[in-house]
């Protein structure tokens, strides 16, 4: 199965709408997108997951990476709507207590 | 060489007159026939044309020359082709060559990772690790300790391919060199927690699971990094409980706390450690629940560990129609007195 990435500029916030599934075969496609949003400095990036049915440990992966970037360069990452299929991963592995992770959307996120 | 291609352009010919003169599929067929033995002796398509010109002229002497020069037009667009073709030869040998030295490495990391399953009277362990490609990102590892404690690694590398396990040796010599008296689990995953973060790309990193079981006492003392809950089954209730720690994947934070936690095991109860491939097995398009496999590693339990976790596997092997999605490793260790 593929993964759509949907990129939206809002209020000086960039929303990444993901949908699909997150594994190795695609998640190449993921790191090239995060690596050109989140290059420049202050960024804060939001990351909607609704449409994301499965996500392996390689996608973990990315989104760790994905938050040194922002930390470095003085931004946000945020992810939102996510699934509880994916949400137990991040809680599995510990990550949401070092990132911001929500399984409800934000206000001005799919509203 | 040279006999084979003037018998079969001499086939080609006849083949050629013959469909010139009838039509017939036959001859279509047969220099199929023709052109698949042509591509196994490696003859570039501009010789095949050149062939053909020559048949052509054989067949009719006093041919067109317009259309004669035509095919000398077609046979000189034809020779980057024969190129392009030659490359893929030499790509092919490459790619062979490239897949025994991975087959090697593989080899290797076997050898390197290689842990024996400890023989410890009252214990009975059965262990099975399965990659899904040629190298495994999942990992386990025994150790005897001198206080006559068993400790029991389960790991998986966050991250596929070579780079994952080329990251497993680097866990496992840690573990080998951590003193004995550090050996309590939490220690363990705080020290391993600094090795990878300092020594491992950002976004890469290691769940595990360790373990620590006194078999005279049964009592089991165990710590988590992000890795995938295991569970304790209880004989007497005839049930199941995760069993799973707080505490953040290895080679994210330095700053990262481990904490330890404490089960007792009595006569023919189970502690099941296992990695995400197993959890995260797919019935067609449709994930198994963990109560599936729970109920799968009951059905087997009146075997040993080992044929425990073997069937186990076979049985998800089976689901899957045989092609593994990830990485699959399953532990069981039982108390037998």
């Amino acid at each position: 199965m593929d993964l759509q990435i949907k990129h939206t500029e809002k209020n000086e916030q960039t929303i990444i709408s993901l949908s699909g599934e997150i594994d190795a075969y695609t998640v190449t496609k993921l790191k090239e997108t995060f690596s050109t949003t989140m290059n420049s400095e202050g960024k804060d990036v939001i990351v909607d997951l609704e449409e994301v049915t499965y996500m392996d440990s390689t996608g973990l992966g990315v989104f760790v990476s994905a938050l040194k970037t922002a930390k470095e360069n003085d931004g946000e990452l945020k992810l939102v709507n996510v699934q509880d299929r994916v949400y137990r991963l991040f809680q599995i592995t510990g990550l949401n207590e070092i990132m911001d992770v929500n399984k409800a959307a934000i206000r001005g996120v799919n509203e | 060489m040279e006999n084979f291609f003037k018998e079969r352009a001499e086939e080609y010919k006849k083949l050629l007159a013959e469909y010139i003169e009838t039509q017939d599929e036959k001859a279509l067929y047969e220099v199929e026939l023709v052109s698949k033995a042509f591509i196994k002796h490696n003859i570039l398509p501009e010789e095949i044309i050149n062939l053909h010109i020559k048949a052509l002229k054989e067949i009719y002497p006093d041919l067109v020359v317009s259309y004669e020069h035509s095919m000398d037009f077609l046979l000189e667009a034809m020779i980057s082709y024969g190129l392009a073709h030659q490359e893929i030869q030499v790509l092919r040998e490459q790619q062979i060559a490239l897949k025994s030295e991975i087959s090697i490495a593989a080899e290797m990391q076997q050898k390197l990772l290689r842990t024996n399953k400890p023989e410890v009277p009252g214990v009975d362990i059965g262990v099975i690790s399965v990659p899904a490609n040629q190298m495994n990102g999942d990992y386990y590892n025994f150790l005897l300790n001198t206080d006559g404690s068993i400790g029991i690694a389960m790991a998986d590398v966050i991250g596929k391919g070579i780079p994952a396990a080329l990251c497993m040796s680097m866990i496992k010599y840690s573990l080998d060199s951590f003193p004995e008296e550090t050996m309590r689990p939490p220690v363990i995953l705080n020290n391993l927690n600094r090795v990878v973060e300092r020594n491992v790309e950002s976004n890469m990193f290691i769940t595990m699971m360790y373990a620590q079981y006194f078999p005279n006492s049964g009592r089991l003392a165990f710590s988590s990094a992000g890795h995938e809950p295991g569970y304790y089954y209880n004989a007497v209730e005839d049930r199941f409980t995760e069993i799973t720690t707080r505490g953040l994947v290895l080679g994210v934070s330095e700053d990262a706390e481990y904490e330890e936690k404490e089960l007792l095991i009595n006569k023919d109860d189970m502690v099941i450690l296992l990695t995400d491939g197993v959890t995260e097995c797919r019935d067609g398009e449709r994930f198994i629940e963990i109560h599936e496999v729970l109920e799968v590693i009951k059905q087997y339990s009146h075997l040993s560990s080992q044929e425990m976790v073997e069937q186990v596997y076979k049985h998800f092997e089976r689901l899957q129609d045989f092609k593994l999605q990830d990485d699959f490793s399953l532990l069981i260790l039982r108390k037998t007195v």
